[in-house]
């Protein structure tokens, strides 16, 4: 029952809130948004807790039946485990916090903002949909309501052609993934006979070795499964392929760059390949491949995000990162490491982002950091908790992040597979450039110079307490959620906290290997990382000007980063312009010249047709007699001739 | 019948008849000025046609001709009472009874 409402109060909150539309007014659609969400965290911590400490053993929370359709039969219902306790402790919670950010950032709106609060607390419902669901197609709907709320979060401002630009990209490019998770769950149907988890993990081990044969080469069902539930990953994560929309949706409010676009929704993929454990676990090619573009990611978005300049796509090329990092953990069969990781991240790259809101909310709605530094002392909460959110990202001791991103690179490590090599070694050199391009924001957003114009300096101030109080709470989050929780989550007493939840195979080692790796490899990723955040300094803090020099002196890999690596250009070349020619092509020629010609030619025939027949009413009865006349005569002449 | 004078045969009837016809009908066609000639034409092409019925009638030895060309005579004095209405009412609401000016059925 406490579960039930932790995920049913915000959709309540989102009713309330958004349907009265105005009549509410501004300040009490936010309470009611905000009552129910603290209600839902409320109840969201407390269910975790009884699970993992007062013994409430796993179960079902029967909601309704959905489908019943022949042999197919589909009911609500929600997963009480600790994955699913897990997510909805974290989603609640982090959602509550921004949902309390969002009343001081979006209080400068004209319009108000009840629509706004709506779609936050309706998102925060779709997801704990997502997370606490016992089967695939439940997960689908919320996977698919987080995408919508995303959509509609993203392009919030609706009257900024970037913002709508944005929501569509977001839109269309998880429709790519989203076709592909749907074809997962059809084929996992088509094996089982089943979509509910526990029907499909307790019949694992008797479809293992089925094959898919196709033009004439043998696929392992499971593999195919595994890849395609990927790939619906790699959309909703933001995995390279798949990634173009989340700097993108960047557009969107602050908040909801926080919420949606670096504590919860991007890692339902994560989540996906976590809640599939049982059968990913049978799957090693497909895992293989999970690795390899986590890892890639890993590194790709690290070197976008050292020469971005936008503050918020900084951020989120870090969180492109440090998904790949959590699918690297997938991946190497480390699902607890990868939850793990997606906890601390939620925090702190929440905290990041916020912060991030925080500065743009100073800068008079400034997102350019060339045009920001100097404001350190002026928004000095907002300094420090950033500063907590970079230690945590960067992974320095003790932050949330070293635990977490030490654990992922120690995975890899202890893996043994050449793919793990291969994540290890991408997982080592991003969290150098992570630790880089974190400093090189903070410092080039609030030291050296000011560069901002004078007007804008003399506005810098600290944001209100609605703002700064989250952030506070967050960075206490991104200071202690590793240190307290990688014993639950990854150390000793990681099968007790589990409970199941997350499975492992019996020749799968690599968690109770973590402890077992050399000390160097241990301390590889804050080596680097402090070697990073000098760089960062030696670049930026000592000589302002070498950064500079570098780019002209690299000029081609600095574009190409710049141009982040032309992906955009790429996917405008290949998919966008073949669609648009197309579509062009489909308009002018099938739908103008033939749809429509067609009709238009017969109505113009028909008219000139009538107007030639016009000219034979003469109006003059001379002419009509004489006709007559004629007409008889020639009848008469017909008659006698044929007769 | 007296030697040098023609005897009046069917013949003679009808071609007279058919000469009325041809009269009446290039008297609607021809003539371009007046509404009441084209009544007046059309009386002469009933006159034609009953001409024809007692001509046969009386070559024939049957009276039925004769008998209709009764009753066309009623017909066509009804229909030129009711064409002269026409005619007075059209005046009245146009102005004019000229044939060239009769044309609202003009596409």
């Amino acid at each position: 029952m406490l579960f039930a409402t932790a995920v049913f109060a915000p959709l309540v909150g989102s009713l309330l809130a958004g349907l009265p539309g105005r009549a509410l007014g501004d300040r009490a659609a936010q309470a009611v948004a905000i009552g129910f969400m603290l209600l839902a965290s409320a109840c969201g911590v407390t269910a975790w807790v009884q699970h993992i400490w007062l013994g409430a053993p796993n179960g079902v929370v029967p909601i309704a039946n959905w489908i019943a359709a022949g042999d197919f039969r589909l009911d609500w219902a929600l997963q009480y485990d600790t994955l699913s306790t897990t997510m909805v402790a974290m989603v609640t919670c982090v959602a509550t916090l921004i949902h309390i950010y969002s009343v001081g950032y979006m209080a400068h709106e004209h319009y108000t903002t009840s629509r706004f609060f709506s779609y936050l607390s309706l998102f925060s419902f779709a997801m704990l949909m997502l997370v606490t669901s016992n089967n695939l197609v439940q997960l689908f709907f919320g996977w698919e309501g987080v995408g919508l709320m995303s959509y509609l979060l993203i392009g919030y401002w609706y009257d900024r052609p970037a913002a709508c630009r944005a929501a569509i990209k977001a839109m269309i490019v998880n429709r790519v993934g989203d076709l592909s998770f749907a074809l997962g769950i059809a084929a996992v149907f088509l094996t089982f006979g089943s979509v509910d988890f526990s029907t499909i993990f307790s019949m694992i081990s008797a479809h293992t070795n089925d094959l898919y044969h196709l033009a004439g080469h043998e696929f392992r069902t499971f593999e195919v499964i595994g890849v395609l539930l990927f790939i619906g990953a790699m959309g909703k994560s933001a995995q390279i392929g798949l990634h173009v929309w989340l700097p993108d949706a960047m557009e969107g409010p602050t908040p909801v760059s926080a919420l949606i676009h670096a504590a919860t929704m991007v890692t339902a993929g994560v989540f996906l390949m976590a809640r599939m454990s049982p059968l990913m676990e049978y799957a090693p090619g497909a895992l293989h491949f999970v690795t390899f573009i986590g890892a890639t990611t890993c590194l790709f978005a690290a070197t976008i995000g050292c020469v971005q300049n936008d503050i918020k796509r900084v951020i989120a090329y870090s969180t492109c990162s440090q998904l790949g990092y959590m699918f690297m953990a997938a991946g190497v069969g480390a699902f607890q490491v990868s939850i793990f990781h997606l906890i601390t991240h939620a925090f702190f790259k929440a905290l990041l982002f916020m912060c991030a809101g925080s500065v743009i909310h100073a800068m008079s709605d400034e997102q350019d950091m060339r045009k920001m530094g100097g404001i350190w002392k002026k928004i000095p909460i907002t300094y420090a908790t950033m500063w907590f959110g970079s230690l945590a990202l960067g992974g320095i001791p003790p932050f949330a992040g070293y635990w977490s991103k030490d654990a992922i690179l120690e995975a890899t490590f202890v893996s043994g597979s050449s793919w793990g090599l291969y994540g290890f070694i991408c997982g080592t050199a991003a969290a150098f450039l992570t630790a880089f391009y974190s400093w090189r924001l903070l410092i080039m957003t609030f030291h050296g110079k000011p560069r901002a114009d004078a007007h804008t300096m003399e506005h810098v101030h600290e944001s209100p307490v609605t703002m700064w109080g989250p952030l506070v709470v967050l960075s206490l989050g991104a200071i202690s959620a590793g240190f307290l929780l990688h014993g639950l989550f990854i150390g000793e007493g990681q099968a007790a906290y589990w409970q199941g939840a997350i499975f492992n195979a019996p020749e799968n080692h690599v968690i109770a290997n973590l402890e077992t790796t050399p000390v160097l490899i241990g301390l590889l990723p804050t080596i680097c990382g402090v070697a990073g955040i000098a760089l960062a300094y030696w670049f930026y803090m000592f000589s302002p000007g070498l950064p500079l020099r570098l780019a002209e002196q690299f000029r081609p890999i600095y574009l190409f980063l710049l141009n982040k690596w032309y992906f955009d250009e790429l996917y405008d070349f290949l998919f966008v312009r073949p669609a648009v020619w197309l579509a062009r092509e489909l308009w002018q020629v099938g739908d103008v010249t033939i749809i429509d010609g067609v009709p238009n030619g017969l109505a113009s025939l028909a008219e000139d047709g009538s107007k030639a027949a016009v000219r034979i009413q003469t109006g003059s009865i001379a002419v009509y007699a004489f006709t007559m006349l004629i007409g008889l005569v020639g009848l008469v002449t017909a008659f006698l001739v044929i007769r | 019948m007296p030697q040098g004078v023609l005897a009046i045969g069917l013949g003679h009837y009808l071609t007279v008849s058919a000469i009325l016809l041809v009269l009446g009908v290039f008297g609607i066609f021809i003539n371009r000025k007046n509404i009441i000639i084209i009544l007046m034409s059309v009386e002469l092409i009933l006159l034609a046609v009953n001409l024809n019925l007692v001509a046969f009638s009386s070559a024939l030895n049957d009276l039925t001709g004769q008998i209709f060309a009764m009753f066309i005579l009623t017909v066509a004095a009804a229909e030129a009472a009711i064409g002269l209405a026409i005619l007075v009412t059209y005046f009245r609401n146009r102005g004019s009874i000229e044939v060239e000016d009769v044309n609202l059925m003009k596409g």
